[in-house]
Parts: C-alpha cells; sequence; structure tokens
C-alpha cells in the first residue's frame, strides 16, 4: 500500500480545479451510460434471463408444429392459431420482464444497500431506473425480433402490415408493464414479497393478454375487460398492427393512462431503502 | 479551517429519538471520530450530513454547501463507505471502480487505487466471491474514488480480524496524510485513540464531550492502576489510608488499585514496609474507555 499517496497526491492537485465542473451538472444523464452498460453485463450473467429468452422462442417452435395449432382452422377465419399467437407470447415476455426481473433487482439492490450506496454519489436513484428500462427494452427487443424470425423463417408467420403501429403498441405496452412492475417493487416490504406479488398479478395479466384465448377464441366480456389491461390493450394492439391496421386509440390511450398513472403513483411510494 | 458545521441537530424516528442535541465542527484535514455504543445515534448523524437523511431541525454545513438544499454539490466532494451497503452480487470489482469513477467529474486513478489497496489480483473477482475484508477495502476504494474532499468512514472494521484491522487504520491515516478529511464513525474504543485527532463522545444522541483523545482521558479524575498478585494477605486499609489511593478492589487472583498522582511509588513503598511483595505487577492508565464510563456512567460496546 506504501504507493498509496502518490494517487491521492494527483487526486488533490486536481479536485479543486474549477474549471472540472461543467456547469451544476449531475442530471439525469450522468453515469447513464455506464450503468446501462453495467446492468446490461449484470443481466447477461444471471442464468435466469436464459429462461426467460428461451421460453417463446420455444413456444413459437411448439405452436408452430403442431397440426391442431399450426394447420389452418376455420376457428381462425381459415388462418392458423399461430397466426394469431405473436402478440400474447411477446406480451407475457414483457410481463415476466417487468413483474419477475425487474421486481427482483429492484428490491434486493434495496435490502441489499446498493441504492443508498448510490444514493450518496453525484448520480440521480433516477438513472437507474432509466438504465433498467433501457436493457429490458434492449432485452425485450432482441427477444422479440428473434421469436418473429423464427415464425417467419420456419412458420410462414407474416411480419406486422403496420409495422410502425406495432413498434409503437411494443414499446408502449413495456413502459406500462414497467411502471407496474416499479409499482410492485415501491410496495413490497421485501424482495420476496415483490416477486410473490409479480407472479401472482402474472397470470390474470397475460390471461387477459390472450396467452390461453388468442384472437377470435377470446370471449368478448374478457375482451371488453381485457381492452383496459395494460397486457390485454398491448396484445390487441399489437394483434392490429399485424393485421394491417393502426392500434386502435383505446389500446394506446390505455397503455399511455397506465403508464402516467401508475408511474407516478410508484414514483411518490418508491423509497430507496 | 472548519469543513463541516453542525449546529442543534435533532432527528426522530416516532417516538424514538434518535439524535436529540448535536454539535460539532470538522476541520480540514484531521481525522474526526464519532465514537459511541451501538444506538447512540452516531451514524444517524453522519447520514443527516451525507444529505441521506433529513433532520428534523438543527443546521448543518458540509464545506459551505446545505445537504438537503445543495445536496449534488456536497455529493460530488464527499466520498463514503455506508455501513451496510454491497454490490451488485456479479459485479467484479474492476467494474464496480469504472462504474463509480464515471459519476465524478475528476475522478482518481482507479487502477492505481486498486493497486495501493492490495485488490489488482482481484480486479475479476465478483463482489460476494471477496472476502470481508477485501468488500471493506473495495469500499475504502469507492469511497476514494471521485477525489473526495472528505471521507466518511461508517464502521469501517466491524467484522474484520485483528490484523485486516490494522491495516486498515495504516490506510485511514494515509487518507488523512494527503489532506483528505476523514470523519470516522466507530464504536472501537481502541481505534477512536489510535486514530482520531479530535473525536465526539455520542451517547443517547448527544455528545456528551468533544477533545483530542488525551483531552478526554485527562478528563477523568484517578489517572492510573495498579494491577498485581500480593504474596501474602495484607488489610487493605494500609493502602486506603494512602492519599494517592482512591479505590482498592479485588479479582479472584488480583489486587486492583485506583488512584493519581505518584500512586505506584507510594503504594510499592507502603508494600514494601509490611514485607508484602505484589507480583506481576502491571500499571495501567486509564484510556478512553474509562472516560466514557466516567462521562456517561456506562459501558461503551463489549470488544470484540
Amino acid at each position: 500500500m506504501s504507493g498509496f499517496t502518490q494517487v491521492m497526491d494527483k487526486a488533490q492537485e486536481t479536485s479543486h480545479t474549477p474549471a472540472a465542473v461543467p456547469g451544476r451538472g449531475g442530471n439525469v444523464l450522468t453515469g447513464l451510460r455506464k450503468l446501462t452498460g453495467s446492468e446490461f453485463r449484470l443481466m447477461l450473467r444471471d442464468p435466469g434471463l436464459a429462461f426467460v429468452m428461451s421460453i417463446p422462442v420455444l413456444l413459437v417452435v411448439v405452436f408452430g408444429s403442431l397440426p391442431s395449432t399450426g394447420s389452418p382452422s376455420p376457428d381462425f377465419g381459415g388462418r392458423r392459431f399461430i397466426d394469431f399467437y405473436l402478440p400474447p407470447i411477446i406480451t407475457m415476455v414483457i410481463g415476466m420482464m417487468a413483474l419477475n426481473a425487474l421486481t427482483s433487482v429492484l428490491a434486493s439492490y434495496r435490502e441489499r444497500g446498493i441504492l443508498r450506496r448510490l444514493a450518496v454519489t453525484p448520480v440521480r436513484p433516477i438513472t437507474l431506473m432509466i438504465a433498467q428500462g433501457l436493457v429490458n427494452l434492449a432485452s425485450l427487443t432482441t427477444v422479440t425480433a428473434v421469436v418473429m424470425a423464427v415464425a417467419g423463417f420456419a412458420f410462414d408467420v407474416p411480419m406486422p402490415r403496420q409495422f410502425f403501429g406495432f413498434v409503437l403498441a411494443f414499446f408502449l405496452c413495456i413502459v406500462s408493464m414497467f411502471a407496474v412492475g416499479l409499482l410492485i417493487s415501491a410496495v413490497a416490504p421485501t424482495g420476496k414479497a415483490a416477486n410473490g406479488i409479480g407472479t401472482v398479478a402474472f397470470f390474470p395479466l397475460v390471461f387477459l393478454a390472450g396467452v390461453w384465448t388468442p384472437g377470435p377464441l377470446m370471449p368478448d366480456v374478457i375482451r371488453r375487460v381485457s381492452d383496459f389491461s395494460p397486457l390485454g390493450a398491448g396484445s390487441q394492439a399489437m394483434q392490429r398492427a399485424w393485421d394491417g391496421s393502426f392500434p386502435e386509440p383505446l389500446h394506446l390511450i390505455v397503455l399511455a393512462v397506465f403508464t402516467l398513472v401508475v408511474g407516478f403513483i410508484a414514483s411518490r411510494l418508491f423509497r430507496w431503502e | 479551517m472548519a469543513v463541516i458545521e453542525v449546529a442543534n441537530l435533532h432527528k426522530r424516528y416516532g417516538d424514538h429519538v434518535a439524535v436529540d442535541d448535536v454539535s460539532f465542527t470538522v476541520e480540514r484535514g484531521e481525522i474526526f471520530g464519532i465514537l459511541g455504543p451501538n444506538g447512540a445515534g452516531k451514524t444517524t448523524t453522519v447520514e443527516c450530513v451525507e444529505g441521506l437523511r433529513t433532520p428534523d431541525s438543527g443546521s448543518i454545513s458540509v464545506l459551505g454547501f446545505d445537504p438537503r438544499k445543495d445536496g449534488l454539490e456536497v455529493r460530488r466532494r464527499v466520498g463514503v463507505q455506508l455501513q451496510k451497503s454491497e454490490l451488485p452480487e456479479k459485479m467484479q470489482v474492476a467494474e464496480a471502480m469504472e462504474l463509480y469513477s464515471s459519476f465524478y467529474p475528476n475522478p482518481a486513478d482507479g487502477g492505481k487505487l486498486l493497486d495501493d489497496l492490495g485488490l489488482t489480483s482481484k480486479r475479476r473477482t465478483p463482489f460476494k466471491k471477496l472476502s470481508g475484508g477485501q468488500q471493506q477495502r473495495l469500499a475504502i476504494a469507492l469511497a476514494l474514488v471521485g477525489n473526495p474532499e472528505i471521507a466518511f468512514l461508517d464502521e469501517l472494521t466491524t467484522g474484520l480480524d485483528p490484523q485486516a484491522r490494522r491495516d486498515t487504520w495504516q490506510l485511514v491515516e494515509q487518507i488523512r496524510d494527503r489532506g483528505v478529511t476523514v470523519v470516522l464513525v466507530t464504536h472501537f474504543m481502541e481505534e477512536a485513540e489510535r486514530l482520531c485527532d479530535r473525536l465526539a463522545l455520542v451517547d443517547a444522541g448527544r455528545v456528551v464531550a468533544l477533545d483530542t483523545p488525551a483531552g478526554l482521558v485527562s478528563r477523568v479524575d484517578g489517572g492510573l492502576r495498579l494491577r498485581f498478585r500480593a504474596s501474602i494477605q495484607f488489610d487493605d486499609r494500609i493502602l486506603t489510608d494512602l492519599p494517592e489511593v482512591t479505590e482498592v478492589a479485588h479479582t479472584t487472583s488480583q489486587t486492583v488499585v485506583t488512584g493519581h498522582g505518584n500512586l505506584l511509588q507510594a503504594v510499592s513503598t507502603t508494600l514494601a514496609g509490611r514485607n508484602v511483595v505484589p507480583l506481576d505487577l502491571r500499571v495501567e492508565q486509564t484510556n478512553l474507555e474509562d472516560a466514557f464510563v466516567a462521562l456517561t456512567g456506562r459501558r461503551l460496546a463489549e470488544e470484540s
């Protein structure tokens, strides 16, 4: 440890030069790039990720290969089950990431004092949220691209015909579910509780997204309820874009309202320790 | 020149008063200790100074800034090691340094810091695979990576083995020697006595005394203690009659004489006159522990 003093020497020389202080600095962008890279690396090291990422691809392969779901059927107006199943699959992965992955990361960061440690640096804790959001967005985009590629090449499922509408619905669905995940992290007292609430919330939400009753199979009553749930609205908005029309305004509004209202409540309730 | 000024700090959690009335100033370049038993309000006090908590009343100034109003200005200039804080389990040592150095406008050389803290061979080791001492050294490295003017170290050596503790003390002195002001929170008397230029004794949310370690010890009456095994039995009164002696006590095997002035000579002369030989004679100075007991009527934490 003998060279220690030299480092600190250099430290003292540079630490009080005003030129090094860019204005007030320390805005939300401070550390964002490094934090995002860091969170991304940590996520890649999580063995749970491979599991989450492989489920949707596996589902596409299974439902694309099975005769009952991979061949044309009158129930689907002469089309196939698989043709209506990509939006439920995509929303399901979004649900898994927001309700399980995000909530357990944030809860463990809080329990282990990682958020508190960040709070005594010039970084704003909100920057970590943005980094988490970017990491989730990147991984979800990747898995969705893989799902669409496998479905397209192996089973001739077409691309969404209204591509911009699809991207919009996809993005809004992610941010609205991200808000829900934040709210759960905010109200849950422990990491285990957060994971429990996330899992309990997961099943009704993916049910409303049509995981069990995709496209035309969904009864009208359930569809009405589904219109007002984040994964349901997201799934239906994506399906419309797949069929070639712009998503219904109702669904986009529902997603935006979830994002703003739930996100606002979560930001009020969130505790850093 | 004072770099930290705290006046009449008060903080309560519900009915529990954590900090009742705390005032102190920290001068630039010193190691300032906050010493007290667990639950005395030490951590709450420094967390208010760091801006992590909002005091109920009182004023705080850190390098001329209010930690609540100008928190960012404070956080850019101080480095903090928190009592209970970890890193993500799979984050590697070098990654943590790189990440935290990106938060500051003028970071220190992270690689060099790791080198000086003996962590270079652990650069690629994930946080959860580090030993307690290594995690603690990494916490120090992270507290210094922003080139702070003030470093806050909270229960720095808790859980470390004696050798690691002494190494860490040396490190803290090196930090101070380069002009970084150090605020050290501890419940180890030995640590405070060895490191601190000045220290505040805190008990039940109040500063009971604020002085140099030597100054605190000198406040205690009866600066000396003799321990010995008497060769033959003797009457305590031959010692209690001496003006230098304040108390004579017995443990199972030893006689303990407390007093002041020329205690050693008075006692040995008297004993020699009665043909009593004091075997295994030891002279003990009063220390901070005694000062704490004298000032509060309570003991510090059980030493580990």
